[in-house]
C-alpha cells in the first residue's frame, strides 16, 4: 500500500498531520487525519478559583482568547447564579465582536482566501498574504491592516490587552467604556460595515464571477451532507454571544435548541487511539463512523453551519447578504464547504453592523457593570459561538469557587470529524492511478480542511497546541514510496 | 517571504516556530502592524509555519546555523516539541525563547501539578466522552492500512532552556507588541552595524524593575486586614493600588516591560512577564509583598489573612511553574524517574 504524508499542514493555526493511503490500484483507501498534541487544561485548572477561569482558559488559544474568555465568564456566571448587568453583557459583547471582525479579516485575507485569488494551483511562495496583496494591490493591503488594527483596538480598549484580554471577572466586567471612547468605536464600526461590504464585493468578483471557481464551490469533491449547529437568539438569527444551540438534520429541519445546561443531552465525544483529539457528534442520532447522511451523528460548527442552522441575521445589510447567498447556492442548507469562506464573510458584515448597534446603545456608557455574586457557587456551563464553532465550558466548584471539574467542547473540536471526511473525499477525488501527486493538488486536498479555518491550537487545549502538515505516500507495505512537500 | 519568495542571497534568514503553545504569541508578532514590513526588508522568512507554506524537511535541509534569528515559542510537552526545539538550535545562530510558554512554561507548565494519567483520564473520561471501553491515544497504533503514530507525551513539560541552549530570553503572555517592535528595531541596527547585541543570556523586551513602578495606581501605604475576591469587590477604587485594596496582585514580584497593562483596566497583575530583576524565587517574593501590606506584626494573624488565598501554587506559581526550582509535583515527577 502506498502512504502520502502531509506534515506539517500549513496557514491553519495549530499542528496537524495528514495520512494518506493508497490501494494496489493506485487509488485512495483511507485517510487519517492526526492531531499530535495535548496539553491538558481540564486537568491542571482543577484547584484554580473559578474567577480565573476567564485568564487561564485564554491560554488554549492566543488566535481566539476572547471566546474562551467570554465562555469563561459566562460559566463562572452560571456557577455562581450570578446576572450581570445588561450594561456588562453589552460590553462583553461589543469587545467580542471587535475580536470577530479582526478573525473573520484575517482568515479571509491571509489563511483562506490566498487559493482564490491566487488560485489552488498558484507557486507555494505566493499564495499566502503578501501574494494577495501584490496581486489586488497595496491599497487593499493598507485596508487589511486597518481592519485587524480596528478589531484589537477594540478589543485592547475593552479588555485591556491586545492577546489574553482580562476584564470579564463573574457577574460583570471590571472597566466600562467612556464617552470619547465610545465615539471611536462607532467611527471604527462604520468604517467595518463598508470594509466588510468591500470584501464581499471583492468575493463577488474575484470567485463567484470565476466559472471555474464556481464548479469548484459547487462540485461534489468539496461537499458532504451533515447536520449543522450554531447559536442563535430568540427570534433564531445568528448570534455571536448568547442564546441557545439550533441543531438541524442534513434537509434544514430543526432537530431542536438547547440550553447551556442541556449540552451534554445533544453532545457526545468519541475517542480513537491513533489521535489526541476527540471526535464529538450528535448523541440523539450517534455515532456510525465518518459518514455523512441523516442517520449520522457528525455535525459541523462554522460559519456556513451557523447560516443553516438559523432563520436569518439580526442585522439588515447581512440578513441581504443571507437571502442572496442562499439564492446564489440553490436553497438551504448549503452543503458545499467551500461556500464557508463566503458565510464568514456575512458574518463580517454582521459583526461590523452589530458593533455600531451596541456602539450606539444608550445604555453602554452605563458605569453599571458588575453584580456582586451572592449564591454559593456550585456548577454552570457557559456557550458562546467561537469563529470556529459552538465553544462550550462547563465547571464544577466548591463552596468557595475552587474548580474541582472541569470539562470543554472547543470551536474546532466540533468539525474533527467534518475535516476528516473532506480531506478523505478530496483525496480520493483528486488522487488516481497515474494521477501525477503535485504540490497544486494537495493544496487542493489542504482546501478541503482549510474551509473549516481550522484552530489545532485551540483544539489541542487537551493536549499542547501547534498545527503544521506533511503529506507522505506509502506503498501497500507501508513503505515511504516519496514524500510529497511544498518548497518555499 | 518577498513577493516572489526569492529573496536576494545577501539577506539572513529568519524564522518563528510555535512548540506546545497558543498561538498568542504569533498574533502578537502579527499585531505589529506595519512592522512586519521591516521584517520582510531586512530578513528572508524562511519558515513560519502559520503564514507560510514550508515544511519540517526543509528546515532539515538546510546547513546548519544557516538561520540568523529564530524566535521559538511553547513549551516543550512533547517528543516533536523538542526535536523542533534540537533542530532549531542546530540551524540558528541566534535562538530566542519567545513568551512565557519558553522562557517559564506558563499556564500550560500548571499540568506539571498533575501525572500524565490524571491528564489522560481528565481529557479521556469527561462527561460528555462516550468511552466505555477506556481507550486512550496510542503513541503508535496499527489501523488495516498501516502504522499510525503521533509524538510521545512527555510527563512533565520543560522550557527550551530546560532542552537546548538558549541565547536571548523575551517574556510576557504574550510579548507586548512593542516591545517586539523595540527588538526587531534593534536586530536590523545590529546588521547595519549600527548597534551591538546584549551579552548572550541576556532577558530583552523588558524593562528593569517590577509592573509597580509602571503602574499609575497610588500606593498610600495602606494596611489591610484581609484578601478579598476581585468578583468579591462591589466598587474597585479605579485610582488606588490593588494590594491595598485586598486584592491579590502580582505586581510586586513581576518584571516590568508591560506597561501594568492589567491593573490599568481594574484587574489584578498576575504575572506574565516573570521574575523580576534579581528574583530568585517568585513566589517567596510575592509572599513577603503581600505580607508587607498586612496591617499585623503577629505570625498567626498575618497567616490567617494568607489563608485568604484560595490557591496558593497556582497563585504563586501560576506562569512558572515549569522552570521553578520546584519546576514538578510529586505525582509528574514520579513518571520521570520511573
Amino acid at each position: 500500500m502506498t502512504r502520502i504524508t502531509i506534515d506539517p499542514i500549513t496557514r491553519l493555526e495549530g499542528h496537524g498531520k495528514i495520512e494518506i493511503f493508497l490501494d494496489e490500484a493506485g487509488d485512495v483507501a483511507n485517510t487519517y487525519f492526526q492531531i499530535p498534541e495535548l496539553r491538558g487544561f481540564e486537568r491542571f485548572c482543577v484547584g484554580r478559583p473559578v474567577e480565573e477561569m476567564p485568564l487561564l482558559t485564554n491560554r488554549i488559544c492566543g488566535v481566539c482568547p476572547e471566546a474562551h474568555h467570554m465562555a469563561a465568564a459566562k460559566a463562572a456566571d452560571a456557577v455562581y447564579g450570578v446576572e450581570p448587568p445588561s450594561a456588562a453583557k453589552k460590553l462583553r459583547e461589543l469587545l467580542y465582536m471587535g475580536f470577530y471582525f479582526t478573525d473573520h479579516t484575517t482568515h479571509f485575507y491571509a489563511l483562506g482566501g490566498p487559493d482564490f485569488v491566487m488560485g489552488p494551483d498558484a507557486p507555494v511562495a505566493e499564495r499566502n498574504i503578501l501574494g494577495v496583496i501584490h496581486k489586488v494591490g497595496l491599497e487593499i493591503g493598507g485596508k487589511v491592516i486597518q481592519a485587524r488594527k480596528y478589531g484589537h483596538t477594540i478589543v485592547e480598549m475593552l479588555g485591556g490587552r491586545k492577546v489574553h484580554p482580562c476584564t470579564s471577572i463573574p457577574g460583570g466586567v471590571t472597566k466600562g467604556l467612556t464617552e470619547a471612547e465610545r465615539v471611536e468605536i462607532e467611527q471604527m464600526g462604520r468604517w467595518g460595515i463598508a470594509f466588510a461590504q468591500f470584501s464581499l464585493q471583492l468575493f463577488s468578483d474575484i470567485v463567484l464571477g470565476n466559472p471555474v471557481y464556481l464548479d469548484l464551490i459547487l462540485g461534489d469533491i468539496y461537499t458532504h451532507r451533515t447536520h449543522y449547529i450554531g447559536l442563535v437568539d430568540a427570534q433564531n438569527r445568528v448570534n455571536f454571544y448568547d442564546g441557545r444551540v439550533s441543531v438541524v438534520d442534513p434537509d434544514g429541519k430543526r432537530l431542536g435548541k438547547y440550553g447551556p445546561d442541556e449540552y451534554n443531552d445533544w453532545i457526545a465525544e468519541r475517542v480513537e487511539p491513533w489521535t489526541y483529539l476527540k471526535f464529538p457528534y450528535l448523541k440523539k442520532v450517534g455515532w456510525k463512523g465518518f459518514t455523512d447522511g441523516k442517520e449520522s451523528g457528525i455535525y459541523m460548527a462554522t460559519p456556513l453551519s451557523r447560516l443553516n442552522a438559523a432563520d436569518g441575521m439580526a442585522t439588515p445589510l447581512a440578513q441581504e447578504q443571507y437571502q442572496k447567498f442562499y439564492e446564489t447556492l440553490g436553497g438551504k442548507p448549503v452543503h458545499q464547504r467551500l461556500a464557508t469562506h463566503w458565510a464568514r464573510l456575512i458574518e463580517l458584515l454582521y459583526a461590523a453592523e452589530r458593533l455600531v448597534e451596541l456602539a450606539t446603545d444608550e445604555e453602554i456608557t452605563s458605569p453599571h457593570i458588575h453584580t456582586v455574586p451572592t449564591k454559593t457557587p456550585t456548577e454552570g456551563v457557559g456557550i458562546v459561538e467561537a469563529p470556529r464553532g459552538t465553544l462550550t465550558h462547563h465547571y464544577w466548584t466548591d463552596e468557595r469557587g475552587i474548580l474541582t471539574k472541569v470539562n470543554l467542547i472547543v470551536g474546532t473540536t466540533n468539525n474533527y470529524a467534518p475535516i476528516s471526511m473532506s480531506i478523505k473525499k478530496a483525496a480520493q477525488s483528486l488522487i488516481h492511478k497515474d494521477t501525477e501527486v503535485n504540490e497544486g493538488l494537495l493544496n487542493m486536498v489542504e482546501m478541503a480542511f482549510r474551509a473549516y479555518d481550522p484552530c489545532f491550537g485551540c483544539a489541542t487545549h487537551s493536549l499542547p497546541g501547534q498545527m503544521p502538515l506533511e503529506v507522505a505516500i506509502r506503498d501497500a507495505a507501508g513503505e515511504p514510496v516519496r514524500v510529497l512537500r511544498q518548497h518555499c | 517571504m518577498s513577493k516572489n519568495g526569492q529573496a536576494p542571497k545577501e539577506k539572513p534568514k529568519f524564522a518563528m516556530y510555535w512548540a506546545a503553545a497558543c498561538g498568542g504569541c504569533e498574533i502578537a508578532v502579527l499585531n505589529i502592524g506595519e512592522k512586519i514590513l521591516d521584517v520582510d526588508a531586512n530578513f528572508d522568512v524562511v519558515f513560519w509555519p502559520v503564514a507560510m507554506d514550508a515544511k519540517y524537511k526543509d528546515v532539515e535541509a538546510m546547513p546548519d546555523k544557516s538561520i540568523l534569528l529564530t524566535l521559538f515559542n511553547g513549551g516543550i510537552r512533547n517528543e516533536e516539541n523538542e526535536h523542533m526545539a534540537k533542530l532549531l538550535r542546530q540551524k540558528s545562530q541566534i535562538l530566542v525563547a519567545f513568551g512565557s510558554c519558553a522562557n517559564e512554561g506558563c499556564i500550560p507548565g500548571l499540568a506539571n501539578l498533575s501525572s500524565m494519567q490524571e491528564v489522560f483520564n481528565a481529557a479521556y473520561e469527561s462527561v460528555s466522552t462516550e468511552n466505555p471501553q477506556h481507550i486512550r491515544p496510542q503513541f503508535s497504533y496499527q489501523v488495516p492500512e498501516g502504522m499510525l503514530t503521533i509524538p510521545l507525551f512527555y510527563p512533565v513539560l520543560r522550557t527550551l532552556d530546560q532542552v537546548v541552549d538558549v541565547d536571548y530570553f523575551m517574556p510576557g503572555c504574550p510579548p507586548e507588541s512593542h516591545q517586539i517592535a523595540a527588538v526587531i528595531d534593534l536586530v536590523i541596527a545590529v546588521l547595519h552595524g549600527e548597534a551591538e547585541l546584549p551579552p548572550k543570556g541576556a532577558v530583552i523586551g523588558v524593562g528593569d524593575s517590577t509592573v509597580c513602578e509602571e503602574c499609575q495606581r497610588a500606593r498610600n501605604i495602606k494596611k489591610i486586614t484581609k484578601l478579598v475576591r476581585i468578583h468579591e469587590v462591589a466598587e474597585v477604587d479605579p485610582d488606588l493600588c490593588l494590594l491595598e485594596q485586598g486584592i491579590l496582585c502580582n505586581g510586586p514580584a513581576t518584571r516590568s516591560g508591560c506597561g501594568a497593562r492589567c491593573p490599568s483596566v481594574g484587574a489584578a497583575c498576575i504575572g506574565c512577564y516573570g521574575p523580576a530583576v534579581g528574583v530568585v524565587d517568585y513566589g517567596a517574593r510575592l509572599m513577603t509583598a503581600v505580607a508587607s501590606v498586612i496591617d499585623s506584626t503577629e505570625p498567626d494573624e498575618i497567616e490567617a489573612i494568607l489563608d485568604g488565598i484560595p490557591d496558593p501554587a497556582g497563585t504563586f506559581y501560576r506562569f512558572n511553574l515549569a522552570h521553578s526550582l520546584l519546576h514538578a509535583a510529586r505525582p509528574a515527577m514520579e513518571e520521570v524517574i520511573g
